[in-house]
């Protein structure tokens, strides 16, 4: 299988001499075409640090991350930008959807700003519209939205560019469950049908029970990790608390 | 403690208080320059009545200070405000730690204090190195010589912006006293979570708006100009001004929403890089400062009226010196009086004596200055109750009195003889004219009287003078003036054939001449001793206008009328820059979010930089746009009113004007541009 992401001992310190703290502290692993991870982890575990690593909004103190096989630690400036809106796809817990704009330009803004042509931009924006399941919302703005419509929105304009991976970041933290549950299912859809690669972030365990593999994070290293294969998602759902509870119940908020 | 705080609060947002701290220095130096005139003059060598008109302007300036200094009092508050705002959390913060509100005023106070000190000091400092620049600009305008350059700072006038500065701040101090003891906790700490509502208004209905709102500008535009002969009384001025502030109000309402539909409807426009972005920046923006904008472009406007008329006034006044006073020296003098004229004023003596020539008067009341003058021409002015400005309109009377109410209709018409206006037209340069037996020519040179003069011309009117029936040689009026004056002053007087005129209807004499002595010097010393000349009740003493006297009251108008100009119109020019400003910047923290997001999905820095760029300057654009197509219509309607000062310096002082604009408006969009990338910039 091709790599989509490879982490090679990465290591993120912050502060000085006097006083260090281990973000991430030698870490590697790596994630295959088509699959969807999630990475699990209490607060304070490093996880939100590793995803601004991988999205390049941070810089590692050592180590090496290859997504499609370039080196990311080693863009500078314009190249960063470039990586960004076409390798990857962002997703937020908070959506982040610029208020001023429908949820159409929202979208578009994507491809506009690489430059592909306005006909162009509709036809692909109606089809993943369609793939979410959210042409009625089209031309609303972010305000007359729910929660769940937002972030489907945001997936969107995540998706569009065909991006080579797709970082979601706690993207149920701000959903109620049954918004969090149909997000989920089209996140699942994505992967499955569109073949996109994701991977995400969260604290949840029903939320990390719709991926493919879950890896732990515990202080700035991978503390464990487990395959689906087979299992149903309630039977993975309850593998995923074994490792939660055996992890000391810090994630004592997963359910 | 709370002292250490405020400097620290200071130091830590200079960022924010950037455009606050460069009005405030911008209007201490301005306020100080212009309330220091007056002493920056004392080392000039200027007339005595130079100094008298410098005087008077440093008066009048005084009294334009007082509202500038409300101007300057409601901006600053004004922007303090803004700025508390901005730092809503942070109070927040220190009300839940237990701070009293008295002790935040404190620390308000504290804070305006130290501002106030420190801008008060630059502003003094940036405004005496500006003044010295004034103090030449000063002596050019008033042809001053300037015998030797030294620095001078006047205490008068730092007092003066001491305490003018001192009672503002004092205003900040309460406003934002009484701003902290309202607010609540909730509120200042959710302050930044309160989602924005956006609101947009319906498409179509801003294209009726917008169009609606047009017609009336245009109408009221043709009011001003075009159609400025349908105003008959000064009160109905009020409807095009109403007019033009409601219709730049809806515009600015419908602008954002139309600009919206138009750019919406070329796809490959709207979706192309950051373009839907910054429009609906824009255009949310708009709408929520639809009536800042509409002030911000009225402001701008009265700033390009004032700024470009009361320039050219100055322009066009050093211009006319040359073409309506081309000789030295002019003597009036009442003649032919007669007992009934008797009165508190004219003894029996001067009647009796009424009928000596100017010179002989002169002479007899001790100053001979026969051999002072040459080339002397004396001009005899015959007027009779029978030949009023009616009488002079003929049958257009009545259709003229039903357009032009204001004019005295009364007023009894000058007549002077050919023989004597070619004499005098020869002296002045101008052209000399032939006359038959039943002709006549109207002379004048007030544009509005010319056209009112000119239609009974057209129609080649007859009149009465004198038992004469005459009738024009001219279809207008032709260009020309008795007495030498400033500006075009001349309401218009009758050239008529030498044999018309009846000798019992002289009314005046007026004795033109050039000096004999050609320097300034002596020129000056003959004037004064013409103003030795004491009244007595023997003589009518002629009055006299000279052309240094008319380049001296020129001078002095001009002057004083661009310097309130210019005061006035560069503080208008801060006030609406540092309002757009602020207004942007106190948006720069949501925009902040906005553009972290852009550069998440990865928006290259170049784009981002020119959206914000685009949106920053279309935002100041827009109401400069609309102030400048006001004024296209506003100057006209000004020229329409200075008429008599001439207009021919339009241009270069429009030059000027855009100068003015380009440096402090542009100044302020680029502080603003490079402040919100600051803002904006990631960490």
């Amino acid at each position: 299988m091709e790599k989509v992401l490879r982490i090679e001992e990465i290591e993120k310190y912050y502060g000085n001499k006097s006083s260090l703290t281990k973000a991430i502290n030698n870490l590697s692993f790596e994630v295959e075409k088509g699959e969807f991870v999630a990475i699990m982890g209490a607060s304070g575990s490093g996880k939100t640090t590793l995803l601004n690593l991988i999205s390049t909004i941070d810089k590692v103190t050592s180590g090496h991350i290859y997504v499609g096989g370039e080196d990311i630690t080693k863009l500078r400036g314009n190249h960063l930008n470039k990586f960004r809106r076409e390798e990857l796809g962002f997703i937020f817990q908070d959506f982040n959807l610029l208020d001023t704009l429908t949820a159409y330009e929202n979208i578009a803004l994507a491809l506009s700003i690489q430059n592909v042509k306005a006909n162009q931009i509709d036809e692909r924006i109606k089809e993943v519209a369609r793939e979410l399941n959210i042409q009625d919302i089209l031309n609303k703005y972010p305000y007359q939205m729910s929660g769940g419509q937002k972030q489907r929105v945001a997936s969107a304009r995540a998706i569009i560019t065909n991006p080579k991976l797709v970082l979601a970041d706690e993207p149920t933290g701000a959903l109620d469950s049954k918004s969090a549950k149909m997000l989920l299912e089209r996140f699942q859809f994505l992967n499955k049908e569109l073949k996109a690669t994701i991977l995400m972030v969260t604290h949840d365990a029903f939320t990390a029970s719709y991926a493919t593999r879950v890896i732990f994070i515990k202080d700035g290293k991978v503390f464990n990790e487990i395959h689906r294969g087979d299992d149903e998602r309630r039977e993975f759902f309850d593998k995923i608390i074994d490792v939660v509870t055996m992890l000391g119940g810090d994630l004592n908020d997963a359910l | 403690m709370l002292f250490k705080l405020s400097v620290k609060n200071i130091i830590r947002s200079i960022k924010d208080y950037a455009i606050y701290f460069f009005t405030l220095i911008l209007g201490v130096a301005i306020f100080y320059v212009f309330n220091a005139i007056d002493s920056q003059t004392v080392m000039m060598n200027v007339t005595k009545s130079t100094k008298e008109i410098i005087k008077l302007m440093t008066n009048m300036l005084a009294g334009v200070s007082v509202f500038v200094s409300f101007i300057l009092g409601f901006l600053i508050i004004y922007a303090s405000r803004f700025l508390m705002k901005r730092r809503n959390k942070e109070f927040g913060i220190y009300l839940t730690l237990g701070m009293s509100k008295r002790k935040i005023s404190l620390i308000l106070f504290l804070e305006t204090l130290i501002i106030g000190i420190i801008s008060l000091i630059v502003g003094l400092g940036l405004g005496f190195i500006l003044s010295q620049f004034m103090s030449i600009l000063v002596a050019g305008m008033f042809e001053a010589d300037v015998e030797r350059f030294e620095f001078i700072f006047s205490l008068e006038a730092s007092m003066k912006c001491l305490l003018y500065f001192s009672i503002m701040y004092l205003f900040v101090i309460i406003f934002n006293a009484i701003s902290v003891g309202r607010c609540k906790l909730i509120d200042l700490l959710h302050f930044n979570k309160k989602s924005e509502r956006v609101k947009f208004k319906n498409p179509w209905l801003c294209v009726i708006i917008f169009i609606i709102s047009s017609i009336f500008l245009g109408y009221a535009y043709y009011m001003v100009t075009a159609g400025i002969d349908t105003i008959h009384n000064a009160n109905e001025i009020y409807i095009p001004i109403a007019l033009g502030c409601l219709s730049t109000f809806f515009i600015f309402w419908s602008l954002s929403g139309l600009l919206l539909k138009i750019v919406m409807a070329v796809k490959n426009l709207y979706y192309k890089g950051l373009n839907s972005f910054t429009l609906r920046q824009i255009s949310s923006k708009v709408n929520t400062t639809v009536f800042s904008m509409s002030i911000i472009c009225i402001m701008l406007f009265v700033t390009l009226c004032v700024l470009s008329s009361a320039l050219s006034i100055k322009n066009s006044m050093t211009k006319n010196l040359n073409e309506l006073a081309p000789a030295d020296i002019q003597l009036y003098r009442v003649i032919n009086l007669q007992s009934s004229d008797i009165s508190d004023y004219y003894t029996e003596q001067m009647v009796k004596n009424s009928n000596l020539t100017i010179m002989e008067s002169l002479k007899r009341s001790g100053v001979d200055i026969e051999d002072d003058l040459k080339d002397i021409v004396t001009v005899t002015v015959y007027e009779s109750s029978e030949f009023t400005f009616k009488d002079s309109l003929g049958s257009s009377f009545e259709l003229l009195q039903e357009k032009h109410r204001f004019v005295h209709y009364d007023q009894r018409e000058n007549i002077v003889r050919i023989s004597d206006y070619n004499k005098l037209a020869k002296l002045f340069g101008k052209k000399t004219y032939h006359l038959n037996d039943d002709e006549y020519i109207v002379v004048a040179n007030l544009e509005s009287m010319s056209k009112i003069r000119d239609i009974p011309l057209k129609q080649g009117i007859s009149i009465r003078i004198f038992d004469h029936v005459l009738s024009p040689k001219y279809k207008v009026c032709q260009d020309g003036f008795l007495q030498m004056s400033g500006n075009h002053t001349n309401m218009g007087f009758f050239v008529v054939p030498d044999h018309v005129v009846k000798e019992e209807y002289r009314v005046s004499s007026i004795l033109t001449a050039n000096y004999k002595a050609r320097t300034k010097e002596a020129k000056q010393e003959f004037e004064e001793k013409l103003h030795f000349v004491q009244d007595n009740d023997q003589y009518i003493i002629p009055s006299s206008n000279t052309r240094l006297d008319i380049a001296e009251a020129c001078l002095g108008l001009g002057g004083m009328v661009t310097f309130i100009g210019l005061y006035l119109g560069i503080i208008f020019l801060i006030s609406s820059a540092a309002i757009l400003a602020l207004k942007e910047l106190s948006e720069s923290s949501d925009n902040k979010e906005r553009f972290k997001m852009l550069r998440k999905i990865g928006t290259d820095e170049k784009l981002i930089n020119r959206a914000l760029f685009r949106q920053i300057g279309i935002f100041f654009l827009m109401p400069l746009i609309l102030a400048i197509i006001h004024s296209i219509f506003g100057i006209k309607f000004c020229t329409y009113f200075l008429e008599t000062f001439g207009t021919k310096g339009l241009l270069p002082s429009i030059i000027m004007t855009a100068c003015f604009i380009i440096m402090i408006y542009g100044g302020y969009f680029l502080i603003t541009y490079f402040c919100s990338k600051n803002i904006i910039k990631e960490k």
